[in-house]
């Protein structure tokens, strides 16, 4: 099947500074994509330009629209959460309903009453009444009732106590994904979306830095536990991390060869956001 | 179009204290304030031993009333219709106003526009949606609400004479209730037409201003007309100030008030005649009201306010703050 999204030499200049910098990438059908890098990287900048939201210079097709010329055509395919709390606080849950099944032709009304009457929510509520946790309930029933073929988060659960926060992606991979969706999700607490993710990118200085889906990252990258007296051998091999934990050194090898690493001490796949750690090191230095 | 309908649904559901809210309370105020007086005039008349009704006194000065003397009472009643919906009309002047400039404001101030825009509804339509709102849907609540309370009121006023032995309605009949309803229905078009620079003005500012839309909108007109009055002072540039003040700052900021076009505009020394000389409310017609259409006026302001409201879709589309 043909990619998702596809961008070529992407660029976006603010004042003064550039948050995107020629990125290209492609995303393919069925994947859930962790978009991940520290703040001001371009995250955010990303996802604007993909729904539309911003100019950009270069080439971006999304589900083969142009997402500045098209923006309300593509706006029928892609839904959008962004971090918490955008839904107008005026409104209704009945009136949200309402509202979107009329001007969306993929809503499912059925299904949104369905996954409203497992919250607490009742529809006279007002979203000003509402606490955060509430909101983005709301708004993952309103956007799970939407046939889209592309869903982008935003830093999704900012903001949310731990149990909208398991509940929150737990309903999105038994309710929602499957191998015609593809999801795109933003997100600082990258332990929780780690065992969700089957692609990852790394984004820095408006630069994608990493692209790879998890088999690959755990190929690429290696942990090793490495006693004292080994851990000189293990600096030879030029590691891109070092840290230190009950008087033993984990080094951190991209691309290393496995056979040799093992001699060395345990090898394990590393954790995403020692990963992230690694290789954002000196980035607000 | 369905998606059109619920746009202004939307609209309604969010601004539903302006739209209905606002006139109702109005009128139901006025309604009030005039019952008091009623109720105060009958009472001091009481204490006072004042009783031109029970004696036969008004009922035979209504029977000794020329053709003349009724219209005069025609004029009053109408008046009285009339008066209601001056007072909405004050009512709704403020709530497009406030409407219009909050309208593309608010929802990039409190981030909602996210929800929106993530939404297969295109900026234009949504634009479309705000001046549609703004220009036809409050005026229409609004003299919908001001018939009824100009209806209550002819009843209050006939309820109260009757009390005094005059006769409803020989009174009602002298009135013109069904011609005023016709008048304020169909000045509503023109309404949209003489709003259009306002409505377009305050929704530009509403979709550009990063912050403080009311400053801007009212701070950048009324800022030009103060350097042009200026140099006028110095006697410099000889800049027609006058002219900016009525055409340029008062034109674009105050023509969400009804009235402003066909009453204060080309036709008020024809209102003044009317009035002063054998009274009556014919100025109100369509027939006057609408002369305004043969103004240069009211036609450049519409393609300004096609132009501002061009801008405002476009900032709409591009302002890129939230």
């Amino acid at each position: 099947m043909s990619a998702v999204i596809t961008a070529n030499g992407l660029s976006k200049r603010y004042k003064s500074s550039l948050a995107l910098d020629k990125v290209s990438f492609q995303i393919a059908p069925g994947r859930i994509v962790g978009l991940i890098g520290p703040n001001g990287a371009g995250k955010t900048t990303a996802l604007k330009a993909i729904l539309g939201l911003t100019d950009f210079t270069g080439e971006l097709n999304v589900l083969g629209f142009d997402p500045r010329k098209q923006r309300d055509r593509l706006m029928g395919e892609v839904c959008f959460i962004a971090d918490v709390a955008v839904l107008p606080r005026w409104i209704r849950v009945r009136e949200a309903v309402d509202f979107v099944a009329n001007v969306h032709p993929r809503f499912d009304r059925k299904k949104c009453e369905a996954f409203l009457a497992r919250t607490k929510l009742t529809p006279n509520q007002r979203v000003r009444q509402m606490s955060k946790g509430m909101i983005v309930q709301l708004h993952l029933a309103l956007v799970m009732a939407i046939d889209a073929k592309l869903l982008i988060l935003d830093e999704p659960t900012l903001g949310l106590d731990i149990l909208y926060r398991k509940q929150f992606y737990q309903n999105l991979l038994e309710d929602y994904f499957d191998e015609n969706k593809t999801i795109i999700v933003t997100t600082h607490q990258v332990e929780e979306v780690e065992h969700i993710l089957t692609d990852l990118m790394f984004i820095r200085d408006g630069k994608i830095v990493l692209d790879a889906d998890m088999d690959a990252v755990g190929e690429r990258f290696i942990e090793v536990m490495v006693n004292a007296d080994k851990a000189d051998a293990a600096r030879q091999l030029k590691p891109l991390d070092e840290r230190q934990v009950f008087g033993k050194s984990i080094f951190l090898f991209d691309g290393a060869n496995r056979a040799v690493l093992e001699q060395l001490g345990e090898t394990r796949r590393p954790s995403i956001s020692d990963l992230f750690v690694a290789t954002m090191k000196g980035t607000y230095a | 179009m369905k998606t059109f309908y619920w746009l202004v649904k939307r609209e309604f559901w969010e601004h539903r204290g302006g739209f209905f809210w606002a006139p109702v309370i109005t009128g139901g105020v006025f309604l009030l304030l005039n019952i008091m007086g009623i109720i105060a005039a009958e009472v001091l008349g009481a204490r006072h031993g004042i009783n031109f009704g029970a004696s036969g006194g008004l009922h035979s000065v209504m029977t000794d009333m020329d053709a003349g003397d009724m219209s005069k009472v025609g004029f009053a009643l109408d008046l009285a219709m009339y008066s209601a919906m001056g007072l909405l009309a004050v009512v709704l002047g403020f709530v497009v106003f406030f409407y219009c400039l909050g309208a593309l404001y608010d929802d990039r101030r409190d981030r909602s526009i996210l929800f929106w825009k993530s939404l297969p509804i295109s900026d234009t339509n949504t634009v479309l949606s705000k001046i549609i709102s703004a220009t036809v849907l409050a005026p229409v609540i609004a003299v919908i609400v001001g018939i009824v309370v100009g209806m209550l009121q002819l009843l209050i006023l006939a309820i109260t004479l009757s009390f005094h032995g005059v006769n409803v309605w020989q009174l009602l009949l002298l009135a013109h209730p069904f011609r005023i309803m016709f008048n304020l229905i169909g000045y509503i078009p023109l309404y949209v037409l003489w709003a259009l620079p306002s409505v377009g003005w305050l929704l530009l500012c509403s979709a550009w201003a990063r912050n403080k839309p009311f400053l801007w909108a009212v701070a950048l007109p009324v800022a030009s007309g103060l350097v042009i009055s200026w140099f006028g002072l110095m006697g410099l540039f000889n800049l027609p100030a006058t002219w900016f003040w009525k055409n340029v700052v008062q034109r674009g900021l105050f023509s969400t008030f009804p009235g402003t076009g066909s009453l204060f505009g080309t036709s008020g020394q024809s209102i003044a005649h009317d009035v002063a000389g054998n009274p009556n409310m014919n100025f109100m017609d369509l027939s006057n009201t609408y002369q305004l259409l043969a103004s240069p006026n009211l036609w450049i302001g519409v393609v300004i306010g096609g132009g501002l409201l061009a801008g405002a879709i476009w900032f709409r589309r591009w302002r890129d703050d939230s």
